[in-house]
């Protein structure tokens, strides 16, 4: 469909003859913008190496190292689920924390939002670009798992995905919530440090059960660990942790809330 | 096809907007906003003209639906912009002050990025071209000067299709070249039937590219009309200010003209301000007779915006 429009190639006169712009349906719109973050995300040389290079480290030196020998048979069984929460991590909160953060500096946030896009279609639309670059992370960590010789339980398959799903949507309103509080530059310094903290005594790659017992029920409480642990339940024995997964949902909702309440667009 | 409307394309009216609670007032609310109002039609460029810091810029983000007003009424397309569903957005263009664009994406493809939000977009390619994009199209938005990220700003407020575009301060860092491409366009805009909404606090651009003008003071609207309508001056034709070139140091006698103000702006560059007649200036013309003065140049100008807004404000502009 084309419309009439000047010799200048500018629009035409909206009264009368022609009408003027339309938007584009919902779903196009958000799909578009996810893609359009996910590839700057992944365009983005800091943001691969905290997306890719770090978790394809961390997998090698989880196998070649006794660290978790304790937990299960099999190194690569026990480190591939922990190493998959940390992909949900580094790029629902950290990296997509520092974009958002940025992006409000920056007023990209407040000029995308006078678009047909609006603000929902922006926040819809950074989900969608989580879970795409979390698909690409699933695919090569994944793959390099196999390699190295890593068999998941495949009924555990679907509790993974849900435990994924949940969790991405836990640190992404995580996320939201530190970019749209504070300055850019605050966001990238919290965003990696609790990146860091958690991803070391967060239950994330060593299950919280090995942490010392005093801090073992704080730590079980937080979403790192309910992903560890969940995901390794669900992929060493294909079990569903129900307390994993409302642990996760509550984090989602309340942060979900958090930054629909104190989120800043400027 | 949209059933055509006489209505305005923007109104407000009573328009209140408080800041706030501010830490350095004691967690006291500042009110930006104190009775702005405001009218804007199709086919005209209306502008806001006010000095930094009068609300002008608040007052779009309320009409844009990026602040919600704390009172009065704001209507865009007959709707509340604060709600505005996707389809209001999308008959309405917007170009920030700061621009609002990402400096890591290319120019080009943030462009096809705003124009894939819209089902009937203005083609990209012939747009940059209009605007000289495609110039800069291959680096990155944080290498471009202020007046192609202003042009890229444009763009994407354009591309579309708006029948109302609002434009804040849209000549800010642009240089000479720029700025006749900016203006034309918005020219151009208007006849094809726009409603042009701009700020600016250069009384240039007003003078320029206004069909209307509110001048907004302390968070109100002071006053309003045509430039032709502000400037007018029943008494003396609209004469305000009249300058002749000549000889240095000279000193008009006490008495001769008392009404006017003078000054000398350069050794020989003379400016005389005030409510000008005709026997003034066959005053003057007597002096530099019986001075044996002939300047080389003498020039009239009427009132201006900027002795409107003196008048109005008490101060200058800037």
């Amino acid at each position: 469909m084309s419309r009439p429009h000047t010799a200048s190639g500018l629009p035409a006169a909206p009264r009368g003859r022609t009408a003027s712009g339309t938007a584009a349906p919902l779903s196009l719109r958000v799909l578009r913008h996810g893609g359009y973050e996910a590839l700057a995300m992944l365009r983005n040389g800091e943001q691969l190496v905290l997306a890719i290079v770090l978790p394809l480290l961390a997998l090698v030196a989880l196998v070649l190292t006794p660290l978790l020998d304790a937990y299960g048979p099999s190194r690569i069984d026990v480190a591939a689920p922990g190493v998959l929460a940390l992909c949900t991590m580094s790029t629902a909160f950290t990296g997509q924390g520092i974009a958002t953060g940025f992006d409000r500096r920056y007023g990209v946030l407040r000029f995308l939002s006078t678009t047909p896009l609006g603000r929902s279609g922006l926040i819809l639309g950074k989900a969608v670009a989580v879970a795409a670059v979390l698909a690409v992370q699933l695919v090569v960590i994944g793959g390099a798992a196999l390699l190295l010789g890593w068999s998941p339980r495949p009924e555990g398959i679907l509790p993974a995905a849900l435990l994924l799903l949940v969790g991405s949507a836990a640190f992404t309103s995580l996320g939201l919530l530190v970019a749209g509080t504070l300055r850019p530059e605050a966001t990238l310094a919290v965003t990696n440090l609790v990146w860091i903290l958690l991803a070391a005594a967060g239950g994330v790659i060593i299950p919280a059960t090995g942490l010392p017992a005093a801090v073992e029920p704080f730590v079980s409480i937080l979403p790192s660990s309910a992903l560890g642990d969940g995901l390794r339940n669900a992929l060493v024995d294909g079990a569903l942790d129900p307390l994993a997964c409302l642990v996760l949902l509550a984090w989602a909702t309340l942060a979900g809330l958090a930054a629909i309440r104190w989120f800043k667009w400027s | 096809m949209r059933v055509p409307t006489t209505a305005p394309a923007l109104e407000i009216d009573g328009l209140i907007k408080d800041f706030g609670p501010v830490g350095a007032l004691d967690g006291r609310m500042v009110r930006v906003l104190d009775g702005v109002h405001l009218r804007a039609s199709h086919g005209a460029v209306t502008v806001l003209l006010g000095a930094n810091g009068a609300g002008k810029t608040t007052t779009l983000e309320c009409a844009q639906g990026l602040q919600r007003a704390d009172g009065g009424v704001v209507r865009l397309l007959g709707q509340d912009p604060y709600r505005a569903s996707p389809d209001l957005r999308a008959r309405v263009g917007v170009m920030l002050q700061d621009g609002g664009l990402p400096p890591s994406v290319r120019p080009l493809a943030l462009l096809r990025h705003v124009a894939s939000m819209y089902s009937d977009p203005l083609p990209v390619d012939g747009l940059a071209g209009r605007l000289g994009l495609d110039e800069f199209g291959a680096v990155s938005i944080r290498r471009l000067s202020g007046g192609q990220k202003q042009r890229l700003a444009l763009a994407c407020a354009l591309v579309g299709r708006p029948e109302v575009v609002f434009l804040d301060e849209p000549s800010a860092g642009l240089d000479p070249q720029s700025r006749t491409i900016v203006f034309d366009l918005i020219r151009e805009l208007r006849a094809d039937g726009l409603a042009v909404i701009l700020t600016t606090h250069l009384l240039d651009d007003a003078q320029k590219l206004a069909d209307y003008v509110y001048i907004v003071e302390g968070g109100r609207t002071v006053a309003e009309g045509t430039v032709a309508e502000l400037t007018a001056d029943s008494e003396t034709d609209g004469m305000r200010e009249l300058r002749f070139e000549t000889v240095p140091g000279l000193t008009l006698p006490p008495g001769l003209l008392p009404h006017l103000h003078q000054l000398e702006s350069e050794p020989g560059q003379y400016v005389l301000r005030g409510t000008l007649t005709a026997e003034d200036v066959a005053h003057l013309a007597t002096w530099w007779a019986s001075c044996g003065v002939m300047p080389t140049t003498i020039s009239l100008a009427p009132r201006s915006l900027e002795d409107v807004f003196l008048d109005i404000s008490g101060r200058s502009i800037r």
